[in-house]
Formats: C-alpha cells, sequence, structure tokens
C-alpha cells in the first residue's frame, strides 16, 4: 500500500453546516411507544466527513430522514447553515434540497426506471439553473460528470438504468451528486450492496467530492473498519442516542463506551486474533 | 492429509440464455476439501463464484447445464446424476447449501419445525413427527438457537435469528458438505459473528466434516476458512492457504483484492484504497489468453494469446499468471 496517508484535519472551527439540537423521533403512543431517535445533538461542519455507526435498529436511518427531511421531528430543531430549517411549504422543502442531497442503500430502487440515464442527468443540470444552456454545453457537463465517476457518457445515451451493473447505477448516483452540486451529501450505507472491489472505487469518489467541491460528507453505515477508513469525525449510535463521538483515530482506537468497544471487536481483523469467545448465541 | 471429503475436476457448467447463447460461467476448475477443512472463495460479483456452489450440487435446472467434469463426494462421483435422483439421495445428507438470500428462503406460512419435517421426510418418510421433534429440540440447544423458535413462523424472527435457523435446517441431517454462499452479508456485525460462531460450532462437533465458503469480505475470510482460491470470470486464478492469500498475494488480481481490504486496525487510516479499473469479461466470448490481461498492470502482449496454465509453487500453492512468482513480488514491492 502507498503511504500517503489522509491527515487528520481540525473541523471545530469551521463554520457549521447543519446541526441539530434535542432531535427526536416517536412512533407510536401508549404502550406502544418506540423511541428512535433520541434528544441527540449533533453539529455538522462545512467540509467534514462524518459517519454514524450503529447496529441494524439503532435508529441510523430515522435520523437520516429527519435531516432530510423526509420525516418531521417529534421535538427538537435541526439547523441549516446556522438558521433554524424551515420545510412547511413544498416550494421550501425544494429550495432545502438543493442544499442537501442523498445516495441511498439500494441503486436498483433509486432511479427512476422509465427515465433514460440522459434524461436523468439533464434534470439535475435543469435544477441547478441550466435551463438556458446550449445542447453542446449540457453534453459537455453530463460528459464531465460521468468522466467523474469512470464512466463514459458515449456508451450511456440512450440507456435506462436497469442496463447496468450495482456498481455501476450507484457511481451514476455519483455523477448525479457531482452535477447537482449540494452543500450536505447524505449517502445511507451506499456500498452495502456492491462487492468489496467496486467499494473502494465508491469511497474513493466520494472523498474526491469532499475534495474538490468541499462538501460535507454525511456517511451513515454498520462496518465500523470502513467508517475508519474514510471519516474525520465518527458517531457511534445506540439505541437511538449517540453513545460516543469524536476524531475518527481517538474513537475507534481508544474506545471509551462498552458499546463501542463491542462494534470494533465484532468486526473480522486481519492483523490481529478474532475473538468468538465474546458472542452469546443465546441473546 | 486427511481423507477428501469434495473433489471437483476440471468442472465446466453454462447458462444458455434465451437467446440460446452460451455462457460458460465454470469453466474448468478443479480442487479439493479435506475432512475437517473449510475453503474460502473470493472474487468479484459476477465472476462465477455462486454459479460454482450450484453446479457442485449437482442439481441442475435451466438455464444451467453441466457440460463436463466430475464432482466426488466421499468416494461417491455425483456429476450427471438426474436432477430427481440428487435430491432425494444427495441434498440433505451428503450436500447441503446455503442460498444468499437465506432469509427470504423460509414460507412465511409455515412454522419452522414444517421445514425441518420436509427435509427429515424427503430421505426417510416413514420417520416419526415425534422422534424428528426431539431431533430437532437437541440440535438447536446445541447450536444456541431457542426451542420456542421451532413453533414460530418465519416473520418473527430477527434477520440473524433467521440466518441461524436456515444453517440449522439445512444441516439437521449432518451433510458431508456444507456450502454457504454469502450467509452474513445481509446482516450486520454482531450477528455475522454469531452465525459464524455458529458454523464453527458445526464444524467442531463434527456435524459436517467440510465447509465451502463464498463470500467477497476477505477479512472475513481469512478469519473462517483455512483455505482460500481467488475467482476471476469462471477460472481460478490463485490458491493457498489463507495466511499466505493474504499477506502475500501472487496474482495480480488477487494482489489487487487484498488491497480493497478494510478494518480497524491502526495505520489504516487515510491509506489509498487502489481498487482494479474496469469491468470482468464478457463470459459469452471469454478472451483467448488470460481472462484478466485487459485490467491488468503488468499485462505483456503474449498475455493476450496464449491460454494460461495452473501452475503449482511452494508445494500446495497455485496460480494462473505468466509471469513467475520471484518476478511478480519483486514488482509488488518496488510500489
Amino acid at each position: 500500500m502507498s503511504d500517503q496517508v489522509r491527515e487528520q484535519k481540525d473541523f471545530t472551527n469551521a463554520p457549521l453546516c447543519l446541526s441539530g439540537k434535542g432531535v427526536t423521533k416517536i412512533f407510536g403512543f401508549g404502550n406502544k411507544k418506540t423511541v428512535a431517535v433520541d434528544h441527540v445533538d449533533f453539529e455538522f461542519h462545512e467540509g467534514e466527513f462524518v459517519s454514524i455507526v450503529g447496529e441494524s435498529g439503532s435508529g441510523k436511518t430515522t435520523l437520516s430522514k429527519m435531516l432530510l427531511g423526509l420525516s418531521n421531528a417529534t421535538e427538537g430543531e435541526i439547523f441549516f447553515q446556522g438558521k433554524p430549517r424551515d420545510i412547511s411549504s413544498g416550494r421550501k422543502k425544494r429550495e432545502y434540497w438543493k442544499g442537501i442531497q442523498a445516495i441511498f442503500q439500494d441503486p436498483f430502487s433509486s432511479f427512476n426506471t422509465f427515465q433514460k440515464i440522459d434524461t436523468v442527468l439533464l434534470d439535475c443540470i435543469h435544477m441547478r439553473g441550466g435551463k438556458n444552456l446550449s445542447k453542446e454545453e449540457k453534453f459537455n457537463m453530463m460528459t464531465e460528470a460521468c468522466h467523474f465517476v469512470n464512466l463514459e457518457f458515449k456508451e450511456l445515451t440512450n440507456k435506462y438504468p436497469f442496463e447496468l451493473s450495482g456498481g455501476q447505477m450507484q457511481r451514476l448516483m455519483i455523477a448525479r451528486i457531482f452535477l447537482l452540486k449540494p452543500k450536505i451529501l447524505l449517502a445511507d450505507e451506499p456500498t452495502s450492496m456492491v462487492d468489496a472491489c467496486s467499494r473502494a472505487t465508491i469511497l474513493d469518489m466520494l472523498l474526491n467530492l469532499r475534495d474538490e467541491i468541499g462538501m460535507t460528507v454525511i456517511f451513515i453505515t454498520h462496518d465500523i473498519g470502513l467508517a475508519y477508513y474514510i471519516s474525520d469525525t465518527v458517531y457511534i449510535m445506540e439505541h437511538g442516542k449517540f453513545v460516543e463521538y469524536g476524531k475518527a483515530d481517538e474513537v475507534i482506537l481508544n474506545p471509551k463506551a462498552a458499546y463501542t468497544k463491542r462494534l470494533i471487536s465484532d468486526v473480522p481483523k486481519i492483523h490481529e486474533e478474532w475473538d468468538l469467545s465474546t458472542v452469546d448465541l443465546m441473546a | 492429509m486427511g481423507k477428501a471429503m469434495l473433489e471437483v475436476k476440471n468442472l465446466k457448467t453454462k447458462y444458455i440464455t434465451r437467446f440460446h447463447e452460451d455462457v460458460y460461467a465454470v469453466d474448468g476448475v478443479s480442487f479439493t476439501i479435506e475432512e475437517g477443512k473449510s475453503l474460502g472463495i473470493a472474487g468479484e460479483s459476477g465472476c462465477g463464484k455462486s454459479t460454482l456452489a450450484l453446479s457442485m450440487m449437482g442439481y441442475y435446472f435451466p438455464p444451467l447445464h453441466y457440460m463436463s467434469g466430475d464432482i466426488i463426494i466421499d468416494g461417491k462421483n455425483i456429476s450427471g446424476m438426474d436432477p430427481d435422483t440428487v435430491r432425494k439421495t444427495i441434498l440433505g445428507t451428503e450436500i447441503a447449501y446455503i442460498p444468499q438470500a437465506a432469509m427470504n428462503a423460509l414460507n412465511p406460512t409455515q412454522k419452522i419445525i414444517r421445514f425441518i419435517e420436509d427435509v427429515v421426510h424427503a430421505h426417510d418418510p416413514k420417520k416419526d413427527k415425534k422422534e424428528i421433534r426431539e431431533m430437532a429440540e437437541k440440535r438447536f440447544a446445541e447450536l444456541g438457537l431457542p426451542a420456542e423458535a421451532l413453533n414460530k413462523h418465519a416473520v418473527e424472527l430477527s434477520g440473524g435469528m433467521k440466518q441461524r435457523t436456515v444453517i440449522a435446517v439445512s444441516t439437521i441431517l449432518n451433510p458431508k458438505v456444507l456450502i454457504a454462499d454469502e450467509p452474513s452479508s445481509a446482516l450486520d456485525v454482531t450477528s455475522q459473528k454469531m452465525v459464524i460462531k455458529m458454523m464453527r460450532e458445526l464444524m467442531e462437533k463434527g456435524y459436517i466434516k467440510s465447509m465451502l465458503f463464498i463470500t467477497h469480505e476477505l477479512p472475513l475470510l481469512y478469519n473462517v476458512t483455512d483455505d482460500i482460491m481467488v475467482m476471476y470470470a469462471g477460472q481460478l486464478v490463485e490458491k493457498g492457504t489463507a495466511e499466505q492469500m493474504v499477506f502475500d498475494p501472487v496474482h495480480p488480481y488477487s494482489h489487487g483484492l487484498m488491497k480493497s481490504i478494510l478494518v480497524p486496525e491502526e495505520g489504516t487510516r487515510g491509506q489509498k484504497l487502489t481498487a482494479i479499473p474496469g469491468a470482468p469479461p464478457n463470459l459469452k466470448r471469454p478472451p483467448d489468453g488470460c481472462r484478466f490481461a485487459a485490467r491488468c498492470k503488468y499485462a505483456k502482449p503474449e498475455c493476450r494469446y496464449s491460454a494460461i496454465p495452473e501452475r503449482e509453487f511452494e508445494g500446495n500453492r497455485m496460480y494462473r499468471c505468466l509471469m513467475g512468482v520471484d518476478e511478480l513480488r519483486e514488482v509488488y514491492g518496488d510500489e
């Protein structure tokens, strides 16, 4: 492996991009009440690569839906660029979505089956106010976006998304983000359905997006090894609460919470013994 | 050397598409698993790992077709048998298979005990239901599964629990070979660890004699299996022990794969991951020469013309490349 190591940057003084205070989500009421996200506070800075790590059912996806404005928080408030977020009307929501975009887990269901790839990418250009550009300029923009994700636009024209492989679809999703250039990108387990090889490519592209456009990336995953590799800051989530957060090096090399320690010990490693005796099959 | 449990010799199978085109998904694969050993298969999507697992069961249904080669389980050749005989005499007792989507393998309208009755009755129609229940309860208790799970429907169980139940059901008749096709890729790390522990216990207690484990998660493979094979475009490109394959891969493709390993260990942060560029070749028209040549950094012109034989080295290891072992190691060392 090359010795090119990314430095651990300090983001505490960078301007705030997205933050929340006491954000809570409760499903059901009375006896059947489930607290999915329980009074969480967070601060995501501009240009920061944040990971939210937790097991299935820890509330990662519920939180991401609230961040995206797809569901309302029961309590608490979310601030976008320092100001309270207002998504009360459809128009305001669309305005907000210019600032935040997402990549989801399943690439096969992220695209409209009836739209060709050209249309998908053209829509993105139009959303950024490129409606009056000439055909040539639009073509160049689309080619550039596809080049960014190692795809050939010439081979993609007149194709439908389902003609691509999973990894290619996920890359096309990143090409969309490249054209839209939002302030924040929320990636909800974007690599869990692709193999280890395409995973490396996709992670590299996300890092490039951050470095070239200065996007804030919020990366949601259950794989702590992946979070350690890619992120500046890690938030560990258990039962709807952040049990630990901080710089990736600090959290993962010196975990304090018992939950973090367990998550790390559960990941198979190659230089250390993987201790299987800690698992209780009856649990 | 232990007794060979599963021997596959020059196995070739193909898919016939609806346009009558042949896709050679497994093209001349040979390997042996000894008693008490486990073997892992690594490779990216579309390289033929799952097809190899399906072909090994001897249970062929269109579009998959058998072409040539031998599959020998504990001295008994099952290749070329008719699918119905295979289902009645081989599946379950000689060879068991856990599919990739094991979570969806359970019929939602039936209780777990019914699947066990089904499996047992397929081989021994006269067996008493009470006996089967006793047998199932004993096995579930040994594997750390609660006995109440037997009376539950699949929807009442969590994902990890479902996966473990599927494994317990498919190994109830003590098969000689267990083929696990990505059994843990849909689970989170904690459930994955439980599944792995259970499979280890099955091996230790002697319920299954050998195991074939397919996954693209290399750190997992390193911790679970004794030996690892790397597959590319329907062929094996390298074979060796887990230790050798992870720390000293020889073939350029395995070398690239091992570079995509991500583990939460000191020093891995911020290292540049290098992915292998390009995509695997179309298996309808496999290339004449080395199948990896189009994506290989070190490819020479002759790689593209001549077929490359499997070459043995250092005793038990095998690789498929024109370059010599020392030459390749030198090239990797320079990077």
